[in-house]
């Protein structure tokens, strides 16, 4: 890799998304500037390099731009092979896609809008967040330590910010998603995954973070929107 | 010798991309009709999570979600390769995949609505058609694939071949090909494409089941 080489990150201090890609290239230790944009009020540099989508996390790697933080993710992974994310295996791999796919529609869309609604919305939102932890749950069951193995993978990274997102939502949304005597593994992992040293040092502060999400459901919540994609 | 299924619905847009990405890369296979309204044990125990097809089975072992699918077969079996080797490139192609993944069920969402809701689709799937237009088929390229088509392509499928059929059906007119030139040269080319033309579900079969279950839906609401 060239001594040169230069990797930017367009983020938002509280987005998920750009939360796992900064977790990815910490792991391979990959320097990169991150440069925080402000999605209320967006730069042109955003329209300019993600102009199908407006959206955040941007990686910009030697001039190329990447977008989706999933697509960002097997993008470091290929390109900065050591501490692999993905398994080598392609069935192993298919697995971590589908468990990734599957956790960002039913749960971290579900528990947004679980977080975003009121009344028999919110109420159906929360149910389908808590079915689809439940099959994370059994999943979880079967491992050691993280998704990954022994260290933090792919599927870590993807499903981590439930770890210190949903604490918070919970709070915000006066909701109940991990009940720990429910989810044991989950709740386990969970603490394992908060106390790895380069995961600890880049959560964004809880506190602003629920001021910002107080705020958010207030404003989401307080029309009737239907289902949110995320 | 690996055995290879494919659990598939012969309706569905989903399925037709595994079935080419196979067809290309000359993997024998097993197909195995469901009946979505009465789902088969076998379908209930190979994708217990979402109950859907496509499922392909390999040496026993299930692989849920087109997408995914097409990952893996591109993996197992590398030749006539599905995306390009360059870890650039293939972010772009990864995109664009997924974006077809996201927006396409608007399309759909045309002839199961009506009122309201199929006006948003409408919306929904102009703006698809914009973007792909404005943004996914710069360059000149015959193919999101190049000079072949590639995993993009037949992640398209549903704008490729039913979007047409779906209109008619819902008796909406969201694409053009004078608004849209660029996709209507990549349809036309597509189209063309062997394994392609050689595998499409008959439009006219198509419209009849489309129409019956448009009928179906709205008289349910």
């Amino acid at each position: 890799m060239a001594a040169t080489e230069e990797v930017k990150l367009l983020g938002f201090w509280v987005s998920p998304f750009v939360l796992r890609v900064e977790w990815a290239l910490k792991i391979k230790g990959v320097k990169y500037e991150y440069i925080e944009e402000d999605i209320f009020n967006k730069s042109t540099l955003l329209m300019e390099l993600n102009p199908v989508l407006k959206k955040v996390p941007v990686l910009v790697h030697d001039g190329k731009v990447i977008a989706e933080s999933f697509v960002i993710l097997e993008y470091v992974d290929e390109t900065w092979k050591q501490n692999p994310l993905l398994p080598q295996d392609p069935y192993q791999r298919a697995l971590a896609r589908f468990w990734a796919k599957f956790a960002e529609e039913k749960v971290l869309e579900g528990a947004w809008n679980a977080l975003c609604s009121q009344g028999e919305e919110k109420q159906k939102a929360l149910q389908q967040t808590i079915e689809a932890m439940e099959k994370i749950e059994e999943e979880l069951g079967k491992k050691q330590h993280f998704f990954g193995g022994e260290s933090i993978g792919y599927l870590d990274i993807i499903l981590g910010w439930i770890s210190h997102y949903i604490p918070v939502w919970e709070e915000a949304g006066s909701m109940q998603i991990i009940d720990p005597i429910k989810f044991p593994a989950t709740t386990a992992w969970i603490n394992r995954f908060l106390k790895h040293p380069l995961i600890k040092d880049t959560l964004p502060p809880r506190e602003k973070m629920l001021v910002y999400f107080h705020q958010r459901s207030k404003e989401l919540g307080s029309t009737s929107h239907g289902w949110i994609r995320v | 010798m690996a055995v290879v299924k494919l659990l598939g619905a012969w309706t569905s847009p989903y399925v037709y991309r595994v079935i080419w990405a196979l067809k290309l890369k000359g993997i024998p296979y097993e197909y195995i009709e469901e009946d979505l309204s009465n789902k088969s044990p076998l379908l209930l125990q190979y994708n217990p999570i979402h109950k859907k097809i496509p499922v392909l089975v390999h040496d026993g072992k299930p692989i849920c979600e087109s997408t995914i699918i097409l990952q893996y077969i591109d993996e197992i079996w590398p030749q006539n390769s599905l995306l390009p080797t360059d870890p650039y490139d293939r972010a772009v192609a990864r995109f664009w995949i997924k974006f077809a993944d996201d927006k396409s069920p608007s399309i759909s969402k045309l002839y199961r609505t009506g009122g309201e809701e199929q006006e948003k689709a409408v919306k929904e799937c102009l703006e698809m058609l914009e973007t792909i237009e404005e943004h996914g088929l710069i360059g000149g390229k015959k193919f999101f694939g190049g000079d072949k088509i590639n995993m993009v392509d037949m992640a398209f499928s549903s704008v490729a071949h039913w979007l047409e059929v779906i209109q008619e059906v819902a008796g909406v007119k969201v694409f053009e090909a004078q608004k849209f030139p660029r996709l209507n040269t990549w349809i036309q080319n597509f189209k063309q494409v062997p394994i392609i033309k050689e595998n499409l579900p008959d439009r006219d079969k198509m419209l009849a089941l489309l129409k019956h279950r448009r009928k179906m839906l709205l008289a349910s609401k």
